[in-house]
């Protein structure tokens, strides 16, 4: 899901960094507000945060003959709701652009966008509708971080395909393009993600009920612990 | 519980596993090359635009680049191997406490 330094006409470039720095902000202000009442919490953000650094650095094969990473930033979402990942995906795609020329600079409000803002919000809405509906919390996490992953690719191929429309047939076989790079690949990788994720949930279930118990998100799922 | 951890960690490796052996073979783009096996789907995506905007030229270029593909893999390595290193460290403390916990179960518990 990394647009590559360079990749994005100026105008686009600045129009994602401008539509991510808000969220930035709050994510920032959330982050922080969260530590100072529940100082208890830093331990579990900070293997949230280390998820999705192990996670975004392993590109794994895929059926159509490429490779691609997940992003492990539903997890975090999950426990700490979405905007506590902004920051966290931030730092992951700053460190990719500056050090991997992975990514890049001037494309980084685009990729926070689809990868830090995107994904988690879906994951976290996957997981409080599924949660509603009453299904166990294994089904909820999992279906949480797999759709947070896929919608964060399926956001990168709409970046790219409004950036780059076909010149005859336009957004719709741009789209269907990227998506087939982006999104095909991403199908096994993101159901890695979401069972790897469902086994960090169940170890901190196990290690952290009571830190678990108290989180606002985790709460939904309480009682319908697999 | 724990057969279903195993189940689980199975389905993770053949899922990695599996498309090494039956990945479809990628096909050449209409004038472009064939993309390189499990090449990233990144630099694809690249060669895609390439192919739908010609005249698009990058605008910035990457302040600094690995200079080879082991720097990169070693840069790559040191990401993961930090995520790792913490989740270990979580996972060692709290079998530990566990363990701790089994042996005295008076014990108050301290945090």
């Amino acid at each position: 899901m990394h647009i590559m330094e360079g990749f994005l006409p100026p105008a686009h470039a600045i129009g994602w960094a401008a539509a991510s720095a808000p969220f930035l902000a709050w994510g920032l202000r959330s982050m922080g507000r969260g530590l100072h009442a529940h100082p208890e919490r830093r331990m579990l953000l900070g293997v949230a945060a280390a998820f999705a650094f192990l996670l975004s650095a392993l590109k794994l094969p895929s059926v159509t003959g490429s490779c691609s990473h997940p992003t492990g930033v539903g997890l975090g979402a999950l426990l700490f709701g979405p905007a506590a990942m902004v920051p966290v995906g931030f730092v992951v795609l700053l460190f990719q652009a500056l050090l991997l020329a992975h990514g890049g600079l001037t494309t980084l409000g685009a990729n926070v966008f689809s990868m830090a803002i995107v994904g988690p919000f879906v994951s976290y809405g996957v997981f409080r509708a599924v949660a509603a509906m009453g299904i166990s919390r294994t089904v909820a996490v999992f279906l949480a971080a797999c759709l947070g992953d896929l919608a964060t690719y399926v956001t990168t191929s709409a970046q790219l395909a409004w950036a780059f429309p076909d010149p005859v047939a336009g957004f719709g076989v741009s789209f269907a393009k990227f998506a087939g790079i982006f999104a095909l690949t991403q199908l096994p990788i993101a159901i890695s993600e979401g069972l790897l994720t469902v086994l960090v949930v169940n170890a901190m279930a196990r290690f952290n009920a009571h830190e678990l118990r108290l989180l606002p998100v985790m709460a939904l799922a309480k009682g319908k612990a697999a | 519980m724990k057969a279903r951890t195993g189940l689980i960690w199975l389905t993770i490796i053949m899922l990695t596993v599996l498309p090494l052996w039956f990945a479809a073979v990628p096909s050449a783009e209409p004038g472009g090359t064939a993309p390189e096996a499990f090449s990233g789907a990144d630099a694809r995506a690249q060669q895609a635009i390439t192919v739908i905007a010609p005249d698009y030229k990058p605008w910035f270029a990457p302040l600094f680049e690995p200079p080879s593909g082991e720097i990169a893999s070693l840069l790559f390595a040191l990401q993961a191997a930090l995520g790792a290193g913490v989740i270990g460290f979580w996972l060692g403390t709290s079998v530990a406490r566990e363990v701790a916990q089994k042996a005295s179960p008076q014990d108050e518990r301290e945090d």
